[in-house]
């Protein structure tokens, strides 16, 4: 079992895809990484001896913030956002997409699951 | 794709005169009104207030060290949605006046 950067332990995948379990450590930055380690990409997670290991730790402590300290900086910059009351962070506090896309239709990532629209039906009637 | 380093921020000219002006030690109005949205905040734009044109009035915008690197425009929203008619807000005072 391989733990690196605290709770990650990737499976019986390949050294460059379980890398990119790692929040912040995607497809490049694992393949970067290993090329810079000396370890074969195609080695499995779980054939890495405690040497790639240590060698790969130090070297994703050398480049820092990944896991925890990413995710604090980006929620840091969102509520930076927000706090200034900038354009984008009212987007981000109304929970819709931050980057000028069509809200019309679409937008489910942002807004979540539709919401149900029997009012409408309704509202002619009432008036 | 970001801006060329080279050219430096952009600023309108006449904010980058205004600002000047009031660093120099002029008269220092309640806001500097502007339409320029486009401009960018620098750092000796800090402490001041601009009265930045939303399309219909100057809303006052003072800048904080948190906003330089954003444009003028990011502070003064263009648009006025105060919901649809019928959402849940409504909905529920009128209820109350039956």
């Amino acid at each position: 079992m391989a733990r690196i950067a605290g709770v990650d332990l990737p499976p019986n995948k390949r050294a460059q895809v379980g890398l990119t379990y790692i929040y912040g450590i995607g497809r490049s930055r694992a393949t970067s990484i290993l090329k810079e380690a000396q370890v074969n990409l195609d080695t499995r997670v779980r054939d890495l001896n405690e040497d790639e290991l240590g060698r790969i730790r130090s070297i994703l402590d050398a480049q820092g913030e990944i896991e925890g300290d990413l995710r604090k900086r980006v929620q840091m910059d969102i509520k930076r956002l927000m706090d200034i009351g900038a354009y984008r962070g009212l987007r981000h506090r109304r929970g819709l997409p931050v980057r000028g896309q069509r809200t019309h239709t679409n937008a489910r990532t942002r807004k979540g699951p539709r919401r149900a629209t029997i009012a409408k039906k309704k509202a002619p009637g009432k008036k | 794709m970001a801006r060329s380093v080279k050219k430096g921020a952009f600023i309108d000219k006449s904010i980058a005169k205004a600002v000047e002006r009031i660093r120099a030690g002029g008269a220092r109005p309640p806001a500097i009104k502007t339409w320029s949205r486009r401009s960018t905040i620098t750092p000796d734009m800090v402490g001041l207030t601009f009265g930045v044109h939303n399309g219909k009035r100057h809303l006052p915008i003072y800048v904080t060290e948190n906003m330089v690197g954003h444009k003028l425009g990011e502070f003064a929203p263009t648009r006025t949605f105060k919901g649809h008619s019928g959402t849940k807000a409504e909905k529920t005072s009128k209820v109350a006046k039956k």
